[in-house]
């Protein structure tokens, strides 16, 4: 039922569409960037949903797919920094794993600038909210993801973009 | 997962820190019409005691299964509300935190976005919780061994901490010998007693504790393990002298033909190429340094081997790699100096005469290369001397931090200056930073010895002079920011009070231990306040100057700190490790190891017999990584499984 809702207002396509980002965000780095980012009262859209994950390495490729199919308009995935994985290599998997989801969508017909991967640290609280802030803003301009918004309305048609 | 989900959802206010922002009226009632949820309650401080008896009293009377708890971030209190759901009965990860402090209220200034955002993570929180599962939390034994890395004073008092309980410590120190930073200051302010000889009876004490293995000249290479159980590979670098046969007589180092810049002199002494850095050196061992070393260089010399009576000299000794088992691991690695060089107009290492603190330290210290007479570089007693503060602190341009101990040494300077000569002092400061217990005593009482204070961050040291009065000195430029004017100084010696900042190999330390470091390059803590010893790798703690700035009493507090969390854990006994990690479904795993060659810590082997891969539960960490990794989707990851977080996912678009 909500859902049904979202897709009507994103039919609308008036000024008041706000874009719904995914963010998944590494516990160790990424999430405790976040985290200083509240701590240190630095303002960013609400426009943004966290999914703490233990590491970077653990976001699979089938979630980025299944948020956009439910409607999100873009995804975050953001870990540690290169090098600094708390679990030494989980990073450099998720890198890998982002470049080829981020194929599969442009192959799809989804714009692949719907799913960004950012490095994060514990320390980088001010660049958090700038990410969210850059994306947010790269995402309105994209416009809503209608991709599987027929999908979403029982039409079974799909769109590209 | 045994009976249908019970969820009872409650909302914090945080005094205004939530409710400010977040209308947490309206996001309790929206919690009541989730599915699954029995009871919705909001409360002024869910964490408090009465916060916690609501919660625990609703598991009891209305049979709750499953808790989520809208508050600050999980990294808080998710252990707090953990031990509240298992004190009520129910497992501890039967619970989700819905983190709308630091990621919703804190970070948005519209109230109705606030709101609206805080429903979002409410309901994928209760999604998730839905298929939360209860877990098993494990034991194992904690090693009482204990690593400290450093040998400076934090890594000496924690060591004699540690070891003063009958509990074993490996000491490594990456020097020659240990005494770090501190044994190389003169006096120590505010009370103005020798840094040696406070520091020298422990330093023995280490060297001959029975509970304390110092490896010297030695190296961390590789750390492997979990707390309780590290696997740690030292390498113990060859000194070229058999340490069994050494007796310590010096007489290598008084025939080694070859000088050079004395490491522990600062530069304004010079030691031989086979050397102990100083007399007082903790293990009393000297080294050869095979940069410089004759014999290294040249193929020709070994004077040394000739005149040791012992035969302690051995020029094929080679570096010897040592592994220890430990439980803990304390690192207290310490700082270096900020050299000035870049800082052009300062003119260090141009001109003559412009000296940093420590070089000041060595040449006011009466075993430094002057015994203690504070001269110029042409041996001449200064007349005046200008004392610098903030030099690459306070500076955007270097470290935007305060080094907090630059302002009470250059004070105990321009004491030890007036007790040893006639000269004029002149502090150039911007602000006072005197604020440690009996700090601003010492202060006034400096201030009352005939020391000149200029407010003013100094432009330029230049030797060009402009009047006859400035002829053949140093002319220190500044603005007196209390005059409101310029004013040009010639004096015959300038002290740069250098800030302090990390070791040059800070990152590869924290790589190579699996910590974090802040933005100023130290490591970090896991949290400013309420842990500032322990880092976000349990088992793994800091002290000292590695972790910032500070001056001794701090650093040894610290120490002290962290030596009582190793002791606490080693009087436990064990400790609790990962409950969530991965899972493999035999059924599934169609063999293809991909899994393992993703796993970091070898946790997956083969099981020839059922060709399926399988999850060595007490090495696996729960990254996760394999489990995105499976072609067949064979593996999860308990408590971060497939099913909670598309759960969750689905949520957040309420």
């Amino acid at each position: 039922m909500e859902q049904v809702t979202l897709s009507a207002n994103m039919n609308k396509e008036d000024s008041t569409w706000e874009p719904k980002l995914l963010g998944f965000l590494c516990r160790w780095c990424s999430y405790a960037g976040a985290d200083l980012a509240g701590t240190s009262r630095k303002k960013y859209p609400a426009n943004i949903r966290v999914i703490r994950v233990p590491c970077s390495g653990r976001v699979d490729p089938l979630f980025i797919l299944k948020a956009l199919r439910l409607g999100f308009d873009g995804v975050l995935v953001s870990g540690c920094h290169p090098g600094d994985c708390h679990y030494q290599s989980g990073n450099y998997f998720a890198r890998r794993r982002m470049a080829i989801t981020k194929k599969f969508l442009e192959y799809m017909g989804i714009n692949p600038k719907r799913v960004q991967v950012s490095w994060v640290s514990a320390s980088e609280g001010a660049k958090f909210a700038e990410i969210v802030t850059e994306i947010t803003q790269e995402l309105k301009e994209i416009g809503p993801n209608r991709v599987f918004n027929d999908e979403r309305q029982g039409n079974g048609t799909e769109a590209t973009e | 997962m045994g009976s249908e989900p019970r969820i009872g959802v409650y909302v914090c206010h945080c005094g205004s820190n939530i409710a400010g922002t977040v209308d947490v009226k309206e996001l309790t009632e929206f919690a009541r019409g989730l599915g699954s949820v029995i009871v919705a309650r909001d409360y002024v401080f869910m964490c408090s005691d009465p916060g916690q008896e609501i919660i625990g009293n609703d598991i009891r009377d209305l049979g709750l299964n499953r808790v989520v708890v809208a508050a600050c971030s999980p990294t808080m209190h998710e252990l707090t509300f953990r031990r509240v759901c298992q004190e009520a009965g129910i497992n501890p990860y039967l619970l989700e935190i819905a983190n709308i402090r630091e990621q919703c209220s804190w970070v948005t200034e519209d109230k109705q976005m606030a709101t609206d955002k805080a429903k979002a993570m409410l309901s994928a929180a209760v999604k998730r919780v839905y298929y939360h599962q209860p877990l098993e939390i494990r034991k194992v034994p904690f090693n009482a061994n204990t690593l400290i890395v450093g040998g400076g004073i934090a890594g000496i008092g924690a060591a004699l901490e540690i070891a003063n309980s009958e509990h074993k410590v490996y000491l490594v120190e990456q020097g020659p010998s240990i005494g770090g930073h501190m044994i190389q200051l003169d006096k120590t302010f505010p009370t103005l007693d020798c840094s040696a000889c406070i520091l020298t009876p422990k330093m023995t004490q280490v060297g001959s504790h029975p509970y304390i293995e110092l490896m010297s000249y030695s190296e961390v290479e590789e750390v492997s393990g979990y707390i309780g159980n590290f696997k740690v590979k030292i390498r113990k670098r060859a000194r070229y002298v058999n340490a069994d046969r050494c007796n310590g007589c010096g007489l290598c180092q008084e025939k080694c033909p070859l000088k050079v810049d004395s490491e522990f002199e600062a530069g304004m002494g010079k030691r031989k190429a086979i050397y102990v850095p100083f007399p007082q050196a903790v293990p009393n061992i000297p080294v050869i340094d095979t940069e410089h070393c004759t014999y290294f260089l040249k193929g020709k010399c070994r004077l040394c081997e000739e005149v040791c009576e012992v035969n302690a000299i051995d020029f094929e000794q080679e570096d010897e790699v040592v592994e220890v088992d430990v439980g803990a691991i304390m690192l207290a690695t310490g700082f270096s100096v900020f050299d000035p060089t870049p800082i052009y107009q300062y003119g260090y290492k141009r001109l003559d005469n412009v000296i940093t603190s420590l070089e000041f330290e060595r040449l006011v210290n009466s075993s430094g290369p002057t015994t203690g007479n504070i001269v110029l570089k042409d041996g001449s007693t200064p007349q005046s001397i200008a004392i610098v503060h903030c030099v690459g602190s306070r500076d955007k341009n270097y470290h935007e931090y305060c080094s907090r101990v630059c302002c009470m040494y250059a004070l105990k300077y321009a004491h030890l200056i007036k007790e040893k000569t006639d000269a004029e002092v002149y502090q150039y400061y911007i602000d006072m930073r005197c604020f440690g217990k009996g700090y601003e005593e010492f202060y006034e009482r400096i201030s009352g010895e005939g020391v000149n204070f200029i407010r003013g961050k100094v432009g330029e040291v230049t030797d060009r002079d402009i009047s006859e009065e400035e002829k053949g000195k140093l002319i220190v430029v500044a603005e007196d920011t209390l005059l409101g004017s310029m004013i040009r100084l010639p004096v015959d010696m300038v002290i740069l009070c250098v800030a302090m900042e990390p070791q040059p190999d800070m990152e590869a330390v924290a790589r190579l231990f699996n910590i974090s470091r802040s933005a100023d390059g130290f490591l970090l803590e896991k949290h400013p306040k309420l842990d500032p010893v322990a880092t976000t790798t349990d088992g793994v703690l800091i002290a000292g100057c590695c972790q910032g700035p500070k001056d001794i009493p701090d650093t040894v507090a610290q120490a002290s700190a962290a030596a009582a969390r190793v002791l606490a854990m080693i009087s436990k006994g064990e400790v609790e490790i990962e409950a969530a990690v991965a899972t493999i479904n035999e059924n599934l795993c169609s063999g293809c190891k991909i899994c393992s060659l993703i796993c970091p810590y070898s946790a997956i082997s083969f099981d020839e017999e059922k060709e399926a891969c399988r999850v060595n539960e007490a090495l696996c960490k729960g990254c996760g990584a394999c489990v995105s990794g499976c072609m067949s989707h064979a593996i999860d990851l308990r408590h971060f499984t497939n099913e909670q977080i598309l759960a969750q996912i689905d949520g957040t678009l309420t």
